[in-house]
C-alpha cells in the first residue's frame, strides 16, 4: 500500500516538467530572487501553462524554418537573401548619429543613484 | 458641445470655424475626465500644462485664419507605454513609477505635428502583459459599459478613455490583441496596423517582433486619420517599414461590392460564445447585402496559435525587461549589499505577479537543453501560423473572425487562472505573429448590453482594404 502511494508520487513528479529546482534556477538566470510562496506559485503556473504549450508536439515541423522576424518574410526585395535585406535597412554611418547624444546631466536625470558624472551602484566585488 | 458625438473632422472643424476653441475643449474634456475617472480608472496621468499650451498654438492660427492641420485641436490618450518627453512613463509599472523620459515616441511625434492635444497617458496593464488591464500596478480600469466588468487589456486605460468620452481617440499597442480586445470589449473601434507600418521608437518594448501602435477610436474613419498620420518610415525604428503610405481616407469610400470576404471555420469552434457567434454570422451576412463574395477558407493551425504566443512572446520579453536593473532609471531596492543583490532585490519588488511569470517561462524556454524543445519549436509554429494567411489571402481579401470568444468578463473572474487569462486573446494573437493587420469594429450587443466586436483581418500592408470593409459595415449600420 505504502509502496504504491510512493509510486504514485513519483510518477507525477515525472509528469512535472517544471520543479521547485528548476524554478530556482531559472529565477537565478533571471536575476529574480522569489519569495517560497512565489516559488511554489510559479512552479504550479508553469507546469499548467507548459502542458497545454505541449501540443506544439503534435506538429511534425521537421523542414520548416523557424520564423524570427516577420519582416524576413516581406517588406522588400524577395529576390534577395534575409541577409542582404537586412543590410537594405542599414544607415549611413554618420560621425553624430541621427541626433546628438543626451546631455549628461539629462542621461544621469533618472538614475536612482548618481554623482555630477557617473551611475553610482553597491559594491561589485564581493569578498 | 457634445463630447460623445465628437470625431477628429467635428472637432477640428469646430476650432477652425471658430464655433469653440481648442482652449475651452481641452478644458470640457479636463473636467469630464474629473467627473467620471475616479470611477474608471482609465488615466495614470494627466499632462494639463502641455495640452493647454499646444491648444494656445492651435488657437492663434485658427484666429489667424490659418487651416489647421488635419488633427488640429483634437483631444488624445496615449497608453503609458509610449514615452512623452518631461513627462512621466510609467508601462503599469512600479519599476518605472518616478520614469521621466528624455524624449518622445515618433507616434506621439507625429500626432502633435500634426495638431493633436496629449490630455494625459492612459492606464495599462504592466508592461503591455495582461488581457484585462488589473496587472496595472496602480489600479485598474473598470469598462465604461459595465463597471462590474473589465475594459480588456492591455490597452484596457486607452479604450475606456474614448468609450467614455475622455478624449476623442487614443494610441494603444498590440503584441497579442491588445488593442483590438479591449476595443472589442468597450464598444470601440481598434486598429491594429501591419507590422512595420508604425514607427516603435519610443515604445517600451514587450516583445520586438510582435510589438505595434495602433489607433482606438469611435469611428472607423478616425481610426484612418490617426493610422495616416503615425504611418511610415522612420529613421529611428528599423524595423519600421519604407513601404508607401497610401490615403486610406480615399480608400474608405471605394465600394466592397465585389470584394471576396473570407469566414475560416477554426474561429467559430468550442468556446465561442452563442450570441457572440450571431451578432457575428450576422454582421456577415451584413456584408454579403453590400455585394461581398462570402468564401470560406481554412487556417488549420490556428489552435496552436497560443502556445506559439506565449513562448515567443515571454522568450523576448525576458531579454527585453533585463534591461530593468534599478541603474540607470527607475526603480532600486534600498539597502542591497552587492550589486548582484541590488538586481535581484529591485526586480522582485518592483515587478507584479504576471510580470515575473512570463520573464520565468520566457527565460525556460531559452535556457539551455529546452531551447530547441521550445523556442525553436514555437518559431516553427509561427511560419506554419504565417502560411495559413499566405494560402488564405491567395483567395480572398479580407478575413472576417469574432475578435473575441466572448463578450467583457468581470473583474477578478481569471485572476487567478493564467491560462483562462490567455485563452481571451485566442482570435487575435494570430494576427500578431503573421504579422498582418486587423481591426475591431463594434457588431451588436449581448443580451445583457455589453458589446461584441468584428475582426476584420487583412494583406500585408493593406490596412486600406480592411479599413475599407469597416467603413462599409459601420455606414450600413448608422442608416
Amino acid at each position: 500500500m505504502a509502496k504504491q502511494v510512493l509510486g504514485c508520487a513519483q510518477d507525477d513528479k515525472q509528469f512535472m516538467k517544471v520543479t521547485e529546482k528548476d524554478v530556482a534556477y531559472v529565477a537565478d538566470l533571471s536575476n529574480l530572487e522569489l519569495t517560497e510562496e512565489e516559488r511554489a506559485h510559479m512552479v504550479r503556473d508553469l507546469n499548467s501553462i507548459l502542458d497545454y504549450i505541449d501540443r506544439l508536439n503534435q506538429l511534425d515541423t521537421t523542414d520548416i524554418e523557424p520564423m524570427a522576424q516577420v519582416s524576413d518574410r516581406y517588406v522588400v526585395d524577395a529576390s534577395k537573401s534575409a541577409n542582404e535585406r537586412s543590410a537594405s535597412v542599414a544607415r549611413e554611418d554618420l560621425l553624430f548619429g541621427l541626433r546628438p547624444s543626451l546631455p549628461h546631466q539629462e542621461a544621469l536625470a533618472n538614475a536612482p543613484d548618481a554623482d555630477d558624472d557617473f551611475f553610482k551602484v553597491p559594491k561589485v566585488i564581493e569578498r | 458641445m457634445d463630447l460623445n458625438l465628437l470625431t477628429i473632422d467635428s472637432a477640428r472643424s469646430a476650432i477652425q470655424e471658430r464655433k469653440t476653441t481648442s482652449m475651452s475643449l481641452v478644458e470640457s474634456f479636463y473636467s469630464r475626465i474629473q467627473k467620471e475617472d475616479s470611477a474608471i480608472g482609465a488615466y495614470l496621468t494627466l499632462t494639463k500644462e502641455r495640452a493647454l499650451e499646444q491648444a494656445d498654438r492651435i488657437d492663434r492660427m485658427a484666429a489667424e485664419g490659418k487651416p489647421l492641420p488635419p488633427l488640429g485641436g483634437v483631444p488624445v490618450a496615449i497608453k503609458d507605454v509610449m514615452c512623452t518627453r518631461g513627462v512621466r512613463t510609467t508601462a503599469g509599472s512600479k519599476i518605472l513609477e518616478n520614469f521621466i523620459p528624455p524624449h518622445d515616441s515618433t507616434a506621439v511625434a507625429r500626432l502633435e505635428a500634426a495638431g493633436a492635444v496629449v490630455l494625459g497617458k492612459a492606464n495599462c496593464d504592466e508592461f503591455a502583459m495582461g488581457s484585462s488591464n488589473e496587472n496595472s500596478a496602480f489600479h485598474p480600469v473598470r469598462n465604461p459599459r459595465d463597471s462590474s466588468r473589465v475594459p480588456g487589456g492591455s490597452s484596457g486605460g486607452s479604450a475606456a478613455a474614448v468609450a467614455a468620452d475622455m478624449a476623442v481617440v487614443a494610441l494603444g499597442s498590440d503584441t497579442g490583441g491588445s488593442i483590438r480586445q479591449p476595443a472589442s470589449f468597450c464598444g470601440v473601434v481598434g486598429l491594429m496596423p501591419t507590422y512595420g507600418r508604425v514607427s516603435r521608437y519610443g515604445l517600451i518594448a514587450f516583445a520586438s517582433s510582435l510589438d505595434h501602435i495602433g489607433p482606438l477610436a469611435k469611428t472607423v474613419t478616425d481610426a484612418a486619420l490617426v493610422l495616416r498620420t503615425i504611418a511610415g518610415r522612420d529613421p529611428m525604428d528599423s524595423t519600421s517599414a519604407d513601404v508607401p503610405v497610401p490615403d486610406y481616407i480615399a480608400a474608405l469610400n471605394h465600394p466592397v461590392s465585389g470584394l471576396r470576404i473570407g469566414v475560416a471555420k477554426e474561429y467559430f469552434g468550442d468556446g465561442l460564445d452563442s450570441e457572440v457567434r450571431k451578432a457575428v454570422e450576422d454582421a456577415i451576412q451584413a456584408l454579403a447585402r453590400l455585394g461581398c463574395e462570402v468564401v470560406s477558407v481554412s487556417l488549420p493551425h490556428t489552435e496552436y496559435a497560443i502556445p506559439t504566443y506565449y513562448i515567443v512572446a515571454t522568450a523576448e520579453a525576458s531579454s527585453n525587461l533585463a534591461r530593468f536593473d534599478g541603474v540607470r532609471y527607475g526603480y532600486r531596492a534600498k539597502q542591497a549589499r552587492t550589486l548582484s543583490d541590488m538586481y535581484r532585490r529591485t526586480r522582485d519588488e518592483a515587478f507584479g505577479a504576471e510580470v515575473k511569470r512570463r520573464i520565468m517561462l520566457g527565460t525556460y524556454a531559452l535556457s539551455a537543453g529546452y531551447y530547441d524543445a521550445y523556442y525553436l519549436k514555437a518559431q516553427k509554429v509561427r511560419t506554419l501560423l504565417t502560411r495559413d494567411f499566405d494560402e488564405a489571402f491567395k483567395k480572398v481579401d479580407a478575413i472576417v473572425t469574432p475578435t473575441c470568444p466572448t463578450a467583457a468578463f468581470k473583474l477578478g473572474e481569471k485572476v487567478n487562472d493564467p491560462l483562462a487569462m490567455y485563452l481571451a486573446d485566442i482570435y487575435t494573437v494570430t494576427a500578431d505573429l503573421a504579422g498582418i493587420p486587423g481591426i475591431s469594429i463594434p457588431c451588436g450587443k449581448t443580451r445583457e448590453n455589453l458589446p461584441i466586436g468584428l475582426q476584420i483581418l487583412g494583406k500585408h500592408f493593406d490596412e486600406a482594404t480592411i479599413l475599407r470593409v469597416a467603413n462599409a459595415y459601420e455606414s450600413a449600420g448608422r442608416n
